[in-house]
């Protein structure tokens, strides 16, 4: 066993583990970056088959901030981050879809064309609609104090119309729920700010361009992430973590660890034998099919970027009983934001689905999985059609990755993509001095959520009073 | 060596803003209003602003003396002593 000392140590290169790593750094301190896998990203990392380049997940970066506004969260960040806004080289969307039974809703990235679909649809609740958005826009959902608060019950004590309610609510928490059917109040404004207010775009070249700018900045700043190197064990003394263990069998002394992988994960790290129970595990797990088709989607009968489709009069956001939900999805075509760069057409279709269903026929029969996965993408290849009307069910390629995909990548339990309704949002282990969380369960989510989480635990724990040692 | 004047300190910290504030126009500060209401800048940046001084002048600003930074005249202030230690 080898050992070594540093400063600080980041667990985990997704978003929020890269943009921390690059505020230590930034600040001069010394920090050891560790990801489990060979390559960043996290639940929004890249892959290649053939030929083709894949984002994992990547629909849309969220807020959106248009040329000339300022002092929005994305601002925020990048002057945090110090990179520059064109670097990113955003692509706005189109329009976005919510496409219920009988009504469909359209938005954009100007708010007042959302108001005005939501007046023809929904002519006698427009103004209960507006006043909700008062209520928001006065809301502030950053505060790390923020009690958890459910946000339907502040929505009905506004909107009397529960068809109204759903449509809202059904893009929202499928970007970015941790609970079934609902989801924490201030999620809720952070969420409805960075879809209905500010909107969608696509960085040109997807995922990459985004992690490329965040580890071109650890680097130049001096900084290396380890890649391969899994953290084992949080090694902890009298109440204070002292270090950690990595899985090369290396032993790292360290009294400021800030982990990004997960609430009950890192509790797991500080005690291997702890058993979590299923409620605290998160149950919504997703699959994604990805097709590439020939034509792109706007010759096959769609210019939307992304539809929220749901077949039923309410929307069901759970745990499915069945391997993936067929009477909701995310379809999103990566062609129809502004810029399109690509040779082919891209149809990438998300579905519910049940952890548990999936991990056990994983380990029971592979054979079974790989018959199921066919399963899944031909269930979406017709809703696809349902949507596309020019769309013959061909295509050049697929790809289908499911809610163990997810963990093995990733490491989040029960494949929950917005990891545990348990969300620490002060990002503090009061149980153990030192040891902090950011990403995903600090209650932050999504690339520009994870990021924000990222930046701000780390200066509140680590620069704003260290900054004078 | 020559003591800092005030146009002096208000040129090194108002080379330390332009690089946080990369999106704003910083020629137009006006030097008895609030840096916060004219610029792009939350207290996360000020937290910056201290980190730079200190990397690039070796001058700290304790946490209890942040209001200090207010409005660039303040700044300047507060910062041309220190610079002149
Ligand atoms: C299919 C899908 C689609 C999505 N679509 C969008 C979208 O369109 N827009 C959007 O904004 N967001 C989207 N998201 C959500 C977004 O990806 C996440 O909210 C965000 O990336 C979370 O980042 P994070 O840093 O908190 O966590 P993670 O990305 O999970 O980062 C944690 C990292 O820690 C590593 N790790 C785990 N355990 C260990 C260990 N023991 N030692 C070392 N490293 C470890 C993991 O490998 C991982 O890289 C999507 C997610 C998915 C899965």
């Amino acid at each position: 066993m080898t050992s070594q000392k540093v400063d600080y140590i980041v667990i985990g290169a997704g978003m929020a583990g890269l943009a921390s790593a690059i505020r230590l750094l930034m600040f001069g301190k010394k920090v050891l970056i560790v990801e489990k896998h060979s390559i960043p990203g996290g639940l929004n990392s890249y892959y290649k088959r053939g030929k083709r380049e894949f984002d994992v997940g990547l629909h849309a970066l969220t807020n959106t901030v248009k040329p000339g506004e300022k002092g929005k969260p994305f601002h925020k960040i990048l002057k945090q981050l110090r990179i520059p806004l064109e670097n990113f080289e955003l692509s706005p969307q189109s329009y976005s879809l919510i496409k219920f039974p009988d009504k469909t809703l359209k938005f954009t990235n100007d708010f007042n064309e959302f108001i005005e679909s939501i007046h023809q649809q929904f002519p006698n609740d427009i103004d209960q609609f507006l006043s909700l958005v008062e209520h928001i826009k006065n809301f502030n959902e950053v505060a790390l104090d923020n009690e958890t608060f459910m946000a339907k019950d502040v929505v009905r004590s506004f909107i009397k119309n529960e068809s109204l309610i759903e449509m809202i609510f059904c893009p929202l928490l499928i970007y970015g729920s941790a609970w079934e059917n609902d989801m924490d109040f201030s999620q809720f404004v952070v969420m409805f700010k960075s879809i209905y207010f500010e909107g969608f775009a696509r960085p040109n070249g997807g995922v990459r361009t985004i992690i490329n700018l965040l580890t071109a900045k650890i680097e130049s700043l001096g900084g290396e992430v380890r890649y391969k190197t899994a953290v084992t064990k949080i090694i902890e003394q009298n109440g204070a973590v002292c270090g950690v263990l990595l899985n090369n069998e290396t032993l790292v002394e360290c009294s400021n660890v800030l982990s990004t992988v997960g609430n009950f994960e890192t509790k797991k790290l500080l005690n291997p034998e702890l058993f979590v129970a299923e409620e605290n595990i998160g149950k919504l797990s997703f699959t994604e099919s990805i097709f590439i088709t020939k034509e792109k989607p706007h010759t096959l009968g769609s210019d939307a970027t992304i539809i929220f489709y749901n077949n039923r009069p309410n929307y069901l956001y759970r745990c499915p009983q069945t391997f993936i939900d067929n009477q909701s999805a995310v379809v999103c075509f990566p062609n129809n934001f502004k810029n399109d760069q690509m040779d082919e057409g891209w149809l990438r279709v998300t579905s519910m689905a049940n952890f548990n269903l999936w991990k056990n026929l994983n380990s029971a029969d592979k054979k079974s999985y790989l018959q199921k996965k066919e399963e899944v993408a031909s269930e979406n290849i017709e809703l696809l059609k349902n949507l596309l009307p020019e769309f013959s069910g061909d295509y050049l390629f697929k790809d289908v990755f499911s809610p163990t995909t997810i963990t093995r990548y990733t490491g989040h339990l029960g494949g929950a993509v917005y990891g545990s309704p348990d969300k620490i949002r002060s990002g503090k282990f009061p149980e153990t001095k030192g040891l902090y969380l950011a990403g995903t369960d600090q209650g932050f989510l999504g690339i520009v959520g994870a990021m924000l989480s990222g930046i701000s635990i780390t200066n509140l724990y680590f620069l704003q009073n260290g900054s004078n040692e | 060596m020559a003591e800092l004047n005030y146009d002096q300190v208000r040129t090194h910290v108002l080379n330390i803003i332009a690089d946080i504030a990369l999106d704003d126009d910083v020629t137009s500060i006006k030097d008895d209003l609030l840096l916060r209401e004219q610029l792009d800048l939350d207290s996360m940046d000020f937290l910056d602003i201290v980190m730079e001084l200190k990397k690039r002048h070796k001058i700290e600003v304790p946490q209890e003396d942040y209001p200090q930074l207010a409005t660039m005249q303040s700044c300047v202030t507060y910062l041309t002593p220190k610079f002149n230690q």
